[in-house]
């Protein structure tokens, strides 16, 4: 079961073509990540292989076995040997325990058996002692992992991932990234992952696809698709903003990182050494005048570059020689504050805004 | 003279328990079912014909459930008289006629209100029970257990509609003391015969009753949204 392949698919949803002629294939035990951005065609890609979608046209194949949509049988029997996740948790209205069995009781799995495995999935994803909540009442980040540990109690073949760490804090972050390498490793269960986090991709995959706008651009590891990146990839925001640094704990329990010319970033992880970090620009909010805020991080600077994206606008700031932000900012507030080319602006950010591999 | 008092305002109110309840509880074995089949019917129809069907079909049931009480009962008064269609079963004026007419009443209320707490859970944990290895069959039950919450504020909402309806019964049942009089209909009757007593009695119970309904409906609402 577990080789995946994609075949000249095509998906249409009322006359737009949301995939063109992915092709692709994932071996056995091998982590693959689909990267683009938002709106590229990710999760429908994800939810074409898990059976939820049929194609427009072309085949999805497993273990060399083309899907017989017309058959129930074989599609119920299929998504058995598959997990997945989607972006945002669907939990039922029941408990956590409940929650975590439902894969297995429809599987006609005995009570013994379940709850030996439910005990033992919830302490993979750090929710033992969770059993009797209700799921709904649970935090984000705890509903994610009811959702990752409802994915793996049955130990899929496969198992898929849609944005799975995409709304969480970094916390919970961590404990899903771990939870995903952990079963990737102990039990060679093969993953299709989707994110927009580069670090992610580049930390996690062993393979991965960098898909814009239905198509797959480049295919390859890290190091082909992103190393000598297309202009297309490159534009794909994630590679602005990366700094190289020395970071430091602070006594607060954060990060300080020096990234040259005297200048220091605050960051909410805690790590020593030489990072690279990574700040998105639409976490970055510009102010004309400095701003009294609880995020840690404000430098001053000066717009170098002005770039129409359509509805927002990417803004090249210079804070001191070398060390260049991209900021997103909509138009409106660009046509409110009066900008232009050598504006003098303040650039605010988060400690939690700021990332790392 | 107290006991006589206390004993038909006890006959009456069980009466109203007795025709609402089973209005509601036939009602809820017709109409459940077909709210979570219109229920899993939405989103489905992508065809323009299957579109059209279904918004002319929420808009009937939604006429429905405001459907005026006193046209039933002039209704279901039309069918049982005895020159009507039906006339022959000799049911006019009886609680078995007041049952008919808020059955006519509570289905509606029933189906629509099962129908949109089926609809808004359908698709999501449909494909999330999928997902997770379920059979179509399995999927469904999974759907109409999620919307369960749902399903008992329709039969709660229904019951509070039936329980404090005045003029389809009074037309059907013809409000005969001993035999077919209601909480509201009695208020009526004695509001006009001056016996604010007894009326207020009576009001004070359907009140109670009222308050008991919306206590429980209240309850399960917040248990039900802790999403």
């Amino acid at each position: 079961m577990p080789t995946v392949e994609v075949r000249n698919l095509y998906k249409e949803y009322s006359g737009r073509d949301i995939l063109k002629d992915v092709d692709f294939s994932v071996k056995n035990g091998e982590l693959f990540i689909l990267v683009g951005p938002n709106g590229a065609g990710k999760t429908t890609l994800l939810r074409i292989v898990d059976l939820l979608e049929e194609p427009t046209s072309g085949m999805v194949l497993f273990d060399g076995q083309i899907v017989d949509y017309s058959s129930k049988k074989d599609m119920v029997a299929l998504r058995r040997k598959m997990g997945m996740v989607f972006q945002r948790a669907i939990l039922f209205n029941m408990s956590v325990f409940d929650n975590v069995a439902y894969p297995l009781k429809v599987r006609g799995e005995g009570e013994r058996n379940i709850n030996q495995k439910v005990k033992e999935v919830l302490e993979l994803v750090q929710l033992n002692g969770f059993e009797r909540k209700n799921a709904l009442a649970l935090s984000g980040g705890e509903g994610q992992r009811v959702a990752i540990a409802q994915a793996l109690v049955t130990e899929p073949d496969l198992l898929l991932l849609d944005e799975p760490t995409a709304n969480l804090d970094p916390k919970n972050v961590s404990i899903v990234e771990d939870t995903i390498s952990h079963v990737n490793r102990e039990r060679q269960t093969t993953i299709i992952m989707t994110t927009h986090n580069i670090f992610q991709a580049e930390n996690l995959a062993h393979r991965l696809a960098f898909l814009n706008d239905g198509k797959i651009e480049s295919i390859g590891t890290f190091q082909d698709v992103f190393e000598k990146p297309s202009k297309l990839v490159k534009s794909f925001a994630k590679l602005e903003n990366v700094f190289y640094g020395i970071s430091k704990i602070t006594a607060e329990g954060t990060s300080a990182i020096d990234i040259g010319n005297g200048l220091q970033i605050e960051a909410a992880f805690k790590k020593n050494g030489t990072v690279r970090l990574h700040v998105p620009p639409e976490d970055i909010i510009l102010s004309t005048q400095p701003l009294i805020s609880s995020a840690r991080n404000t430098f001053e600077g000066r717009i170098m570059q002005i770039s129409d994206m359509g509805h927002v606008l990417k803004l090249k700031v210079k804070i001191a020689e070398n060390k260049n932000f991209t900021v997103q900012i909509t138009k409106r507030s660009f046509n409110e504050m009066q900008l232009s080319i050598g504006s003098k602006v303040y650039m605010v950010f988060k400690a939690s805004s700021v990332q790392t591999s | 003279m107290i006991d006589s008092f206390w004993e038909e305002i006890l006959d009456i109110t069980l009466l109203s328990l007795k025709v609402s309840g089973t209005a509601v509880l036939i009602g809820a074995l017709i109409g459940t079912p077909i709210g979570a089949v219109f229920g899993f019917r939405q989103f489905k129809g992508k065809r323009t014909l299957m579109r059209f069907v279904d918004v002319m079909l929420k808009s009937v049931i939604n006429t429905f459930m405001g459907l005026p009480p006193v046209v039933v009962g002039l209704v279901v008064y039309l069918l049982l008289t005895q020159s009507g269609p039906l006339g022959w079963l000799g049911l006019l004026y009886t609680p078995t006629a007041m049952i008919i007419t808020q059955l006519i009443m509570v289905v509606p209320i029933i189906i629509g209100v099962t129908m949109s707490a089926v609809g808004s859970v359908e698709r999501a944990i449909r494909e999330r029970a999928l997902s997770l290895g379920a059979t179509e069959t399995q999927a469904a039950w999974l759907v109409l257990r999620e919307a369960r919450m749902g399903v008992l504020t329709s039969i709660i909402v229904a019951f509070g509609a039936a329980i404090s309806e005045v003029g389809g019964i009074m037309i059907a049942g013809g409000n005969i003391r001993w035999w077919t009089r209601t909480l509201t209909t009695a208020i009526v009757t004695e509001t006009e015969l001056g016996n604010f007593t007894m009326a207020l009695t009576l009001g004070a119970i359907l009140l109670s009753m009222a308050f008991a309904i919306n206590l429980v409906l209240t309850i399960v609402q917040l248990k039900g949204a802790r999403r």
